[in-house]
């Protein structure tokens, strides 16, 4: 078959369809969006009956595609590494159940934060539930090693985690196919115990996923996907994981690299493989796109040989995404730097598009808590977050999806007065419904606002779960019908908005607002689209 | 051969499709193709850009070291500047000079002229003006393409057949305008 060019996000999409997938569970996530985006336009997906809707959360995901990994059928399960902290709990115990149909957890890290709030490495979390983990270097990798995962999870009836960073996520290049294979037929997991984790089966279930330990570690030495690279110049070796591979390659275009490399892909790391390199080469240097966690494993506690370079002894910076210039530098090479930036290029941070509804409804926020002085609007994660920057300056906290309700509440309960909490649509239904509720249970004077742009914004325009539920949902929850407001936020409807917002703020309960017009960029979209139609 | 070009602009202006144009050809061609881009956050209204990388051999990274790019191709001027470190000694920089202004601290115009006065080897052009005087204001990334052309390692032809698959969906009044842009920007790279 001819290459096709493709995103590594699609590359992983397109791989999992040829691996026989039935559904894909996800929230959407930069760096993770594209990947059920291409199963949704996918004719192939259409033609097979994938699922490929959008959840509510992570945890939901994760807890569908269990479900029907249960039923035997190919389930992958997408979000960004945050994303992973939500799903943690199904996340943690997968790993007890097992895998019956082939179960596939892919997270996308995002190193250098380009959008996001922290750069946690999920090969943490996948040494934490013992179960492998595979990191492709390209996008044929990230093609080949979705169908590889879900092999080594049906054979080993394990879930297994695929990571990638924003930067093959978001990077395309040509990618050969293999024959599409069809889906598992239903089954329902053979062993009527093996999904119900009470701890006298727990137990032994635990005692199994130990007992797979030492095959993991002999599927990662004899893996395709890991490789040592013998060199002539033993002075220093070098392991080189993930993307982090390319960089260190590119500075060797045309050349051979001289000294012994150790390609990982595939975790546990290959103990032996490792040990060669160490026995074989004065020094090692370990260059990894995150986490420095085989170098922490190398060089232990007491790191006696002192003989391990990477991250955490400055050879790289401790901190942020790697490039090839780094890897450069840490190995002695010239650095290629080019002239500097000139002095008069200004920084252009990302702004709320014009026309936005958000910028209205900052613009009463701001008018309306002028009086209370700064500290007390809570907000959350999404485009709405650009309220933090001038000229809003608007809002004091965003810290995780739904934090924003509750940590209004928790400083209401400190004695700070009034509390307003910001939050988006979808946000709220991600997470903020049970926040909402534990306001409810002690009727905390809070104000929250639930902005409703009727999208998922942030990460592009995806469908909101929120859409044409918010108002039904509070209600449901037990916020006083009267104290839910819908409000429009436009320039020419400021004074009333203003007035509404100062009207719940004085408030001694729950109340909730909503800002409702939809997205801009949705709205021009939908517009364009009908005119094409004309 | 190998041809490392930096694509620079403010979200929503348009650079990715100048990639796609640039990328078609170069499969076409049989090239090796990588190409970094920028989703998510900063898409709205900041600073983006894109790595792209073509050769006849296999690419490793994903990104282009600094000081190896042979192109910095640019829809905005400021934008243009902002990867001097990637650019290499001998490389062109080929952009807009009209300004896109969302900022409160732009700089003033004549400083950023005298940044480009600098400049041994660039292209500077009004793709704006060039655009809209064909008609469609909405194609001067095109004109920018056409201006980028001759820096490509290809031939116009390849180029040109690249845009018509780009826009072909959408008509042959549309695929005549952006053609049409191509050539314009072309023909100022030549003089």
């Amino acid at each position: 078959m001819s290459k096709i060019l493709l995103l590594g996000d699609e590359a992983i999409a397109q791989g999992a369809l040829d691996a026989g997938l039935s559904g894909v569970y996800a929230y959407p996530g930069t760096p993770s969006t594209e990947i059920t985006e291409y199963i949704q336009a996918s004719k192939q997906a259409k033609e097979g009956h994938i699922h490929s809707i959008w959840c509510g959360n992570e945890k939901t995901a994760m807890e569908s595609a269990i479900g029907m990994s249960y039923a035997g059928k190919r389930a992958l399960v997408c979000m960004k590494h945050v994303g992973l902290n939500v799903a943690a709990d199904p996340f943690m115990n997968a790993s007890i159940t097992g895998a019956h149909g082939g179960l596939v957890v892919l997270v996308a890290d995002d190193p250098s934060m380009h959008s996001s709030q922290d750069e946690q490495d999920s090969r943490c979390y996948a040494k934490f539930a013992m179960i492998p983990a595979f990191e492709p270097s390209n996008q044929q990798e990230a093609y080949d090693l979705t169908r590889y995962a879900f092999d080594f999870s049906e054979k080993y009836h394990t879930p297994v985690l695929l990571r990638v960073t924003t930067r093959l996520a978001h990077s395309r290049s040509g990618v050969e196919r293999k024959e599409a294979r069809p889906q598992n037929e239903l089954s329902i997991c053979p062993n009527p115990k093996q999904y119900i984790l009470l701890p006298a089966n727990a137990r032994g279930f635990y005692r199994d996923l130990l007992a797979k330990q030492p095959h993991f570690e002999e599927e990662s030495e004899k893996s395709p996907f890991n490789k040592y690279i013998d060199g002539t110049d033993k002075s220093m070796g070098i392991i080189a994981t993930g993307i982090a591979y390319n960089y260190l390659m590119e500075n060797f275009v045309g050349k051979t690299c001289p000294y012994p490399v150790l390609k990982i892909s595939q975790y546990p790391a290959p103990a032996k493989l490792v040990a060669k390199m160490v026995d074989e080469c004065e020094s090692v240097l370990v260059a990894e796109e995150g986490y420095p966690v085989i170098e922490d494993q190398l060089r232990g506690l007491l790191n006696r040989t002192g003989n391990i370079h990477g991250r955490m002894d400055g050879t790289l910076p401790r901190d942020g995404e790697l490039n090839p210039n780094l890897l450069a530098k840490s190995l002695g090479m010239e650095d290629t730097c080019g002239a500097p930036v000139p002095s008069i290029v200004a920084p252009r941070p990302p702004a709320l598009c014009n026309g936005c509804p958000h910028i209205d409804t900052y613009l009463a926020i701001n008018e309306a808590m002028a009086e209370y002085g700064p500290g007390k609007v809570f907000a959350d994660i999404g485009c709405y977050t650009l309220g933090a920057l001038p000229p809003y300056k608007a809002i004091y906290t965003t810290v995780d999806m739904g934090a924003s309700i509750t940590m209004a509440k928790g400083a209401a309960d400190a004695g700070v007065s009034p509390v307003l909490a910001v939050i988006g649509d979808s946000t709220f239904t991600h997470s903020g419904m049970t926040s909402l509720l534990d306001a409810i249970y002690e009727n905390a004077s809070i104000t929250v606002m639930i902005l409703d742009n009727s999208t998922t914004g942030m990460t592009g325009g995806q469908d909101s779960h929120a859409l044409g539920r918010i108002g039904n949902i509070c209600k449901g929850l037990g916020v006083d019908e009267k104290h839910i407001r819908i409000i429009t936020p436009l320039k020419n409807k400021h004074a009333e908005n203003v007035q509404v917002i100062k009207e719940e703020l004085a408030y001694q309960g729950v109340s909730v607002i909503v800002p409702t017009r939809e997205c801009i960029q949705t709205l021009s979209r939908r517009m364009k689209a009908q005119q094409n139609k004309k | 051969m190998k041809v490392d070009i930096i694509l620079a602009g403010v979200g929503g202006q348009g650079i990715l499709s100048i990639a796609s144009v640039i990328g078609m050809a170069a499969v076409k061609k049989g090239l090796y193709l990588k190409q970094a881009e920028v989703h998510g956050m900063s898409q709205r209204g900041g600073d983006v850009q894109s790595h792209l990388r073509l050769a006849d051999y296999e690419i490793a990274s994903d990104l282009i070291p600094m000081g190896k790019a042979d192109l910095v191709i640019a829809v905005e001027p400021m934008e243009s500047l902002r990867y001097m470190p990637w650019l290499a000694k001998d490389g062109w920089i080929i952009t807009n000079d009209q300004p896109f202004i969302n900022i409160p601290n732009y700089p003033e115009l004549d400083a950023l002229k005298a940044e480009f006065d600098k400049l041994p080897h660039k292209v500077v052009l009004n793709a704006d003006k060039i655009a809209a005087d064909l008609g469609s204001a909405r194609s001067a990334n095109m004109v920018i393409l056409g201006a980028a052309a001759p820096f490509l390692k290809m031939d116009y032809a390849e180029i040109e057949a690249a845009v018509k698959a780009q826009f072909e969906r959408k008509g042959e009044q549309v695929v005549n305008t952006n053609l049409a842009c191509l050539k314009a920007g072309y023909d100022v790279a030549n003089r």
